[in-house]
């Protein structure tokens, strides 16, 4: 690698260049080719416009818009006030923490992969995952009833789905309201409190460095993270319905 | 007494002038010493280290930018231009939503017979109506795509941290900005959209009226919740179409233009470009 020539003799050129016009040219072509790219796509591509708005007419299904699909999709596993309240709120604060809960000091202002591993799977994750795939699958792939369709699959509106799905704790064989919220409970709590521990085990030699307010709001987010990941795989490949159900909330 | 009679140029002078170019120097050096043209530029047009600087610090528009920059920050490799995409996409959708505005009323009776008009009968309607919506849709993936690039590269790290906050501000109102905006057609689409997002509301812990512990909360009912503050109703009508053009056309972009004008004055603030150091 060293003894690689670099492509551009760097050596002889100055650290700073005037933005008259060496930036001010680059804004100037892309604002060219993004005005041009707009204005071309608006000629061609017509902005939708349906019948007039009909309050005693629901279309099935009801979409909300594409940048919403995937909080629509979480939806089908967990309760509105999670999926649709808490949910978004968790992901705009714990956007807003990033600064504060990843303190490596590597990777600041260059690409890098090896220097923070875990910084940009758990991103990646989130965004390619979490989001743009639920997106992508909510927009495509389902239809009537928010069932899943295939591509090449007729939307039926009358297609008959199996509701199959059980509470974790009924599927464990508790079969008393009170003894299935304490099961439940125990479950939802037990595995936060085993996360968090093991987490500050396997980190116990950073906890000075990173302080434990820090590493404690960092791993309930990774937890819930997880957690959502957890439940839509039980989900989808148990038919679990809740592992937790009280008169007020369920999870 | 003899006064000196101005010369009158003959046509042969006057064609001589016109050929050689003198004639244009002359016009040339009359306008850019008049009173007028010095008052409005302040320097010259020559490439020289003097004017590449004055160019932008005499500019109100291109004074956004530092006179100097780091050479990497050029690079569209690192920055992929993302984020001033995003604010020419968001200054399209106010140039075009303006527009937009001379024909459009937010009243129920007649905000869907105005999109048909403003499609069919105002010239270049349609076209403003799809550049609106097109930059609008496109912004919302620049702007992610703008974050994920700020994210691969660490730049949110110190000191840039208080930027990033601003920054995750500023997504979340390029969504509201593109949801508001998505009830207006009063279409269809529009309708059940809007009826689909803010029905989440209903469920909002203590002050949703669907939500766990609304019980504790006193006088929370469909009319009178988090989601009917939103609406201005208990389901999506004519003052929710009122409310979200408000908020889409005057309130929502306040407060995004602000967060801007802050977003940009920290990059510089902050060092500039994040780089290797």
């Amino acid at each position: 690698m060293a003894a690689e020539d670099p492509k551009v003799k760097v050596e002889g050129l100055e650290e700073k260049v005037h933005v008259w016009p060496y930036l001010v040219r680059l804004e100037f072509l892309c604002a060219l080719f993004v005005a041009i790219g707009l204005t071309v796509w608006s000629i061609v591509i017509d902005a939708p416009l349906e019948e007039a708005a009909n309050p005693t007419k629901t279309p099935n299904p009801s979409k909300a818009p594409w940048y919403f699909l995937g909080l629509q999709d979480i939806l089908v596993y967990f309760d509105p006030w999670f999926a649709g309240v808490i949910a978004p709120v968790l992901i705009i604060v714990g956007l807003m923490l990033i600064p504060y809960l990843d303190i490596n000091p590597k990777g600041n202002g260059y690409y890098t992969y090896h220097e923070r591993k875990v910084a940009i799977w758990v991103y990646s994750f989130g965004f390619i995952v979490l989001w743009i795939s639920l997106i992508i699958m909510g927009v495509f792939l389902r239809g009537p009833g928010w069932n899943l369709f295939m591509p090449w699959q007729y939307w039926d509106p009358h297609r008959v789905i199996a509701l199959v799905n059980v509470d974790l704790p009924y599927a464990l064989g508790v079969r008393t309201y009170n003894m299935a919220m304490l099961v439940g409970g125990a479950i939802v709590s037990g595995y936060f409190a085993l996360g968090t521990a093991a987490y500050f085990f396997m980190e116990r030699k950073a906890i000075k460095s990173v302080g434990f307010l820090r590493m404690f709001i960092k791993v309930q987010l990774y937890l819930i993270m997880l957690g959502m990941v957890i439940k839509i795989v039980l989900r989808i490949g148990f038919n679990i319905k809740y592992i937790l159900v009280t008169p007020w909330i369920n999870i | 007494m003899a006064t000196k009679k101005p010369e009158i140029p003959s046509l042969a002078t006057f064609v001589e002038k016109i050929k050689s170019g003198e004639l244009f120097e002359e016009i040339q050096k009359d306008i850019l010493d008049s009173q007028i043209w010095k008052s409005s530029f302040r320097h010259g047009y020559a490439d020289t280290p003097r004017n590449r600087v004055l160019q932008i610090a005499s500019n109100v528009w291109l004074h956004l930018h530092p006179v100097k920059i780091h050479r990497h920050a050029l690079r569209i490799k690192f920055t992929w231009c993302m984020g001033g995409i995003t604010f020419l996409l968001f200054l399209s959708t106010v140039v075009t939503g303006v527009i937009l505005m001379f024909y459009y009323r937010p009243v129920g009776e007649y905000a869907y017979f105005d999109m048909k008009y403003l499609q069919y009968d105002v010239p270049f309607g349609m076209l403003m109506r799809n550049m609106h919506r097109w930059a609008a849709h496109a912004m919302v993936i620049t702007v992610w795509l703008h974050m994920f690039r700020v994210f691969l590269t660490g730049s949110y790290k110190p000191p840039r941290e208080f930027n990033w906050v601003i920054g995750v501000f500023l997504v979340t109102f390029t969504l509201l900005l593109s949801f508001t905006g998505y009830l207006l057609p009063w279409d269809q689409l529009a309708m059940w959209a809007v009826t689909v997002g803010t029905n989440m509301a209903r469920a909002t812990p203590f002050l949703g009226h669907e939500g766990p512990f609304q019980e504790f909360v006193f006088g929370v009912s469909p009319r009178y919740d988090a989601r009917s503050l939103l609406i201005g109703g208990s389901l999506v009508g004519p003052p929710a179409l009122l409310r979200f053009y408000v908020l889409h056309c005057i309130f929502i972009p306040l407060i995004a233009g602000a967060l801007m004008i802050v977003h940009f004055w920290r990059i510089r603030k902050d060092g500039g470009i994040s780089g290797p150091l």
